[in-house]
């Protein structure tokens, strides 16, 4: 199965260290063959959330969900099972004790685009 | 009559259902027609040769059936519908081919992926074998709440790959005592008002899981410790009040669950456990014999309080310890903890103010205790030894 390790932190400096500053930990996890790359999203700060409001496109400064934690990335991995995926996010969550770590299970089947 | 067979079987021939089949679901729907099938056959053909493998074969034959009535159902266990068509048909009489696999089901429903109330209603109505309706019941909310709250319990299981598996060595302590909560949990949700009797089910499980881990000192301690409980249960109340330990009649105690109780403990402690439930049932048998060891009650609470580090264990060490060094002491030890939501601290308080003659303070806990106490006999309880203090001095 696949699953999508989404990683939630405070504040925003995490994500703007560059691959040099990576934990090596983090590093040796993302190198194994049934782990994708780290997609790191900018700050929160960064964000712009579209949605409709009165059929008109309405822009906002923000993540749609404003809360003191947010989406720092996620990481895609392939597991046997949910057991195997949540050993892997321990595995990061120990590298960054302030950060929560939300497993997702992903649909096999990818939409179109791709 | 058949009734019970059907409850003894049903934990069993699901387990074996859902390690063929791979999803519970899928399983209950196959176990419902073979179960059905059977309350049809049995009384008018007789009960067949080995009962649990008539029932496991007539189910998977059905959701054989049924893969191959249903195209989208064939579509998606394709591969499973060719293993199964590949299994041999004459396994009906041979237990030995068909695994039991209620361990890894135990396992799965008491997933920590799943919310506590989910995984104390799956393994009730799974490994239980009690009905929604039952289940619903037993936890005095309304059939469809249950009936969606298991439903959304199963679909997460399938969705996000909880595994069909006895976790591997590393993680096996922990997810044991998830498993071990939720039995205890459903023990203390009490001598039911329901038409379940849940303190009974929950030592049902309790010898399941002993049967199958017979080697984990936790599993059997856990027994011993409902065992030993339960074996006062007709004790405890006379006239719809409850009767303290000292003052039950004893011939009212059920003698075979104590000494099954001592026994599982024995065993518990020949493996070395020393672990939170072999403390419990060690105290729970030492405040049955009699005189009663009040010194080694509060060591032990001490150990439990230690691996704990609950505030409650150390309320009830307090309570040993008054025993020994009097009400004074023990007072002392009560005062030290951050327990004022707590209805036994109250009443706890109040009987050692009474003893020491503090009755004004005595009824102020007892108050406190019954502002914190459900209408019901332990209510009354309260209500009857406030009222036996001296009306209160100059009080208005």
């Amino acid at each position: 199965m696949k699953y999508a390790l989404l990683n939630y932190s405070k504040g925003g400096a995490a994500g703007e260290r560059g691959a040099r500053d990576m934990h090596p930990g983090i590093a040796a996890v993302l190198d194994r063959p049934n782990v994708s790359g780290w997609v790191r999203l900018q700050p929160a700060e960064s964000a712009t959330t579209v949605t409709l409001k009165a059929r008109t496109t309405l822009l906002t400064d923000g993540p749609f969900v404003d809360s003191k934690e947010f989406l720092g990335g996620f990481i895609m991995i392939e597991a046997d099972n949910l057991d195997e995926a949540l050993a892997v996010a321990a595995e990061l969550q120990e590298l960054d004790a302030t950060a929560a770590i939300e497993v997702r299970p992903v649909f096999e089947q990818e939409l179109g685009g791709a | 009559m058949l009734e019970d067979v059907f409850r003894d079987q049903w934990g069993r021939v699901l387990a074996t259902l859902v390690g063929i089949l791979g999803d519970i679901e899928f399983a209950e729907d196959a176990a419902q027609e073979a179960f059905a099938l059977a309350s049809e056959r049995w009384p008018r053909d007789g009960e067949p040769a080995n009962p649990t493998a008539w029932l496991i074969t007539t189910a998977r034959n059905r959701a054989v059936d049924r893969i191959r009535r249903d195209r989208t159902l064939a579509r998606k266990t394709e591969q499973l519908g060719r293993e199964l068509r590949d299994l041999p048909e004459d396994t009906m009489d041979d237990t030995a081919t068909l695994p039991d696999e209620r361990l890894e089901l135990i396992f799965t429903c008491c997933h920590p992926a799943l919310a506590l109330e989910a995984q104390v209603a799956l393994t009730l109505r799974t490994l239980g074998g009690l009905s929604t309706d039952d289940v619903a019941a037993a936890f005095l909310v309304p059939f469809e709440t249950m009936s969606k709250r298991l439903a959304r319990a199963k679909r997460k299981i399938r969705q996000a790959g909880i595994p069909f598996a006895v976790p591997p060595e590393h993680v096996l302590p922990e997810r044991l005592d998830a498993v071990l909560a939720v039995i205890y949990l459903v023990f203390n949700q009490g001598w039911g008002a329901g038409r379940v009797d849940l303190a009974t089910e929950a030592i049902r499980l309790g010898q399941v899981l002993a049967t199958l881990m017979p080697d984990e000192s936790e599993v059997l301690a856990l027994l011993a410790l409902m065992l030993l409980n339960d074996s006062r249960r007709d004790a405890r109340m006379r006239d719809d009040q409850f009767v303290l330990l000292d003052d039950q009649d004893r011939s009212l105690w059920n003698e075979q669950q104590i000494a099954d109780g001592r026994s599982l403990l024995e065993r518990a402690t020949v493996l070395r456990g020393s672990g939170p439930y072999v403390l419990q049932a060690a105290i729970a048998d030492l405040h049955i014999r009699q005189p009663r060891d009040w010194e080694q009650i509060a060591l032990l609470y001490g150990e439990l309080g230690h691996l704990t580090g609950s505030p409650v264990v150390e309320l009830n060490r307090a309570i040993a310890v008054g025993e020994i060094a009097g009400p004074g002491a023990a007072l002392e030890l009560l005062d030290a903890l951050a327990l004022d939501d707590y209805r036994y601290f109250h009443s706890t308080r109040a009987a050692l103010l009474r003893r020491l003659g503090r009755d004004d303070e005595a009824r102020l806990a007892y108050e406190r205790a019954l502002e914190l106490t459900a209408a019901g006999p332990e209510h009354r309880f309260l209500a009857m030894r406030l009222a036996e203090l001296l009306p209160p001095a100059g009080r208005d």
